[in-house]
């Protein structure tokens, strides 16, 4: 197996606090891996390190073999690490469509065209479309993504990320504040991705039942530091997981 | 009638001057969030190096050529040297941009002399128009004419080019952006040196309509520009350019009316919108 994303030893502060301490992984590629944990265990954390936002105190991340710890969130998402963001992250006066264009026209094999095309983008609009029947929200394509529905611009975040073509998706919670109705859509949506078994999927997630249908190997972040990993089905077995933290948060859940 | 025509095109000429000064602003405000005290330099030294080659030449289009020219190179010099180094740090910028507004204004008279200097339109726009009682004096005209011709050549390069979807969005989320892979810098560079070129080319235009230009005039006209984009929203294009009509209206009137209140009343229209809509007229942050 090869292992597309690597951390060794990776490690953040904040003042006294240790929110990620000393996590080694190995993320294989264009597999499913899920990152779980209760609330402040460094889940997104490890993402904004992982996606450039922040910058670690100690060890490192090898993308593909190469080390990219010192480079900025903007040549990593060049590289290939593409993510969503916990809070909707969507640019809100601009169109549906426009949102999903800008994320296009970010490619490299397009950007170095910007003098070419700087007119006209007939391209990008339809590959814009085609990216929003995938996710279902082509209906909306000429709406202000600000008066969408949460739901919505959850979709159209990850509209945006399939635009970008990365090979690695970082999904932080997509179905973080959504309505019940919604989330099966969102679902179905993520498991086309991977159905089509080209990209590597980091998904940080909630609900359970999801990351036990959806992934191939779970990681258990606790307190910042990692306490097991493995198949789903392994995880559910593991007495650490078991007292640390799935009890505690199926007891939360049914609270 | 021919009293309010008259003050309505003075107002409109104003505005358009205001407007283009404060578009620059807005947009270097909205996209890097860059507080930049030296828009006003860029004005003067516009004025000043427009008018300079226009005394010896006595072509107009060259001078709004050369003032082009000089604010965008000043832009590029600006960029680099006085605000990246204070990226994210509001308090230096005002600090550093206060700091070489002055010494581009007290530059100017090591340059050009400490004395005003008279300017007067050109030939072929000098003169104006009568239309019954309505006298519409040419150079207030053609002043308006290139504001609204640049609002809606700038309106459409923002709605309908790759990079103006790129710095719509960037004055909404500029981190967003480079998350997606877009190199900001680059771009936010681009957009001080136009905005610095449309500082310039209104201290040109603004020579002839006031008649006289003079060092310390920069620092007076972007107070106005200040105002003007706190009160169309900062960030929006659009709100700048009705804020700017409407501040210049508004002192157009005033002057004729209550002239004691014309330096007051665009202080007055700015409280009042910052007390009933806080984010100004055009709200563009998320």
């Amino acid at each position: 197996m090869t292992f597309i994303l690597e951390t060794k030893d990776l490690t953040i502060n904040f003042g006294g606090h240790t929110a990620v301490d000393h996590v080694t992984v190995q993320i294989p590629e264009k597999k499913f891996t899920s990152i779980i944990g209760p609330n402040g265990a460094g889940k997104t954390t490890f993402f904004n390190l992982l996606s450039g936002q922040l910058s670690p105190s100690e060890g490192s991340i090898f993308f593909k073999g190469n080390e990219i710890t010192k480079k900025s969130a903007t040549d990593r998402t060049r590289l290939g690490i593409g993510r969503s963001f916990q809070i909707t992250n969507v640019f809100p006066n601009l169109t549906v469509l426009e949102n999903v264009r800008l994320a296009i026209q970010s490619q490299a094999n397009v950007r170095y065209q910007m003098i070419k095309h700087f007119l006209h983008y007939k391209k990008f609009e339809e590959k814009a479309h085609t990216i929003l029947e995938r996710v279902l929200l082509d209906g909306r394509a000429d709406s202000v993504a600000a008066n969408l529905a949460h739901g919505e611009k959850r979709k159209l975040e990850i509209a945006m990320l399939l635009a970008l073509e990365t090979e690695i998706l970082l999904l932080d919670e997509p179905t973080a504040g959504m309505s019940l109705e919604e989330v099966p859509a969102i679902i179905d949506v993520i498991k086309q991705i991977k159905a089509e078994e080209d990209r590597t999927i980091v998904l940080i997630e909630h609900k359970m039942d999801m990351i036990m249908d959806l992934s191939d190997e779970v990681l258990v972040l606790f307190h910042g530091e990692l306490i097991a990993k493995g198949t789903p089905d392994e995880i559910v077995e593991n007495e650490t997981v078991q007292s640390a933290y799935l009890g505690g948060m199926y007891d939360e859940q049914l609270a | 009638m021919d009293l309010i025509v008259s003050l309505t095109v003075n107002g409109l000429a104003t505005g358009m001057l205001i407007f283009l000064l404060a578009a620059g602003l807005t947009l270097i405000f909205g996209l890097m969030s860059v507080l930049n005290f030296a828009h006003g330099g860029l004005f003067i030294w516009g004025a000043y190096a427009g008018v300079s080659i226009y005394a010896v030449t006595d072509s107009f289009l060259l001078a709004i050529i050369l003032a082009i020219i000089t604010g965008l190179v000043l832009g590029l010099i600006t960029e680099r040297l006085i605000i990246r180094p204070v990226y994210g740090n509001h308090i230096q910028q005002i600090l550093i941009t206060l700091g070489f507004m002055l010494v581009l204004q007290e530059l100017i008279k090591v340059v050009f002399g400490p004395d005003q200097k008279a300017v007067y339109p050109p030939a072929w726009l000098e003169g104006s128009f009568q239309m019954g009682d309505v006298i519409l004096i040419k150079y207030r005209l053609f002043i308006i004419a290139i504001g609204f011709l640049l609002f809606l050549i700038i309106f459409l390069i923002l709605k309908k080019t790759r990079i103006g979807l790129i710095v719509r969005a960037g004055v909404m989320n500029r981190e967003m952006v480079q998350t997606l892979g877009i190199n900001i810098r680059f771009v936010f560079m681009a957009v001080f040196m136009v905005g610095a070129a449309l500082a310039a080319l209104s201290g040109v235009l603004h020579a002839p309509y006031s008649g006289v230009i003079y060092a310390e005039m920069g620092l007076e006209f972007s107070i106005l520009a200040f105002i003007v984009v706190v009160i169309g929203g900062m960030g929006s294009f659009t709100g700048s350019l009705l804020a700017a009509i409407l501040v210049g209206l508004a002192q157009a009137y005033m002057a004729y009316y209550v002239p004691a209140l014309s330096l007051a009343v665009n202080m007055l229209i700015m409280t009042v919108v910052l007390i009933f809509r806080p984010q100004g007229l055009f709200k563009v942050k998320g």
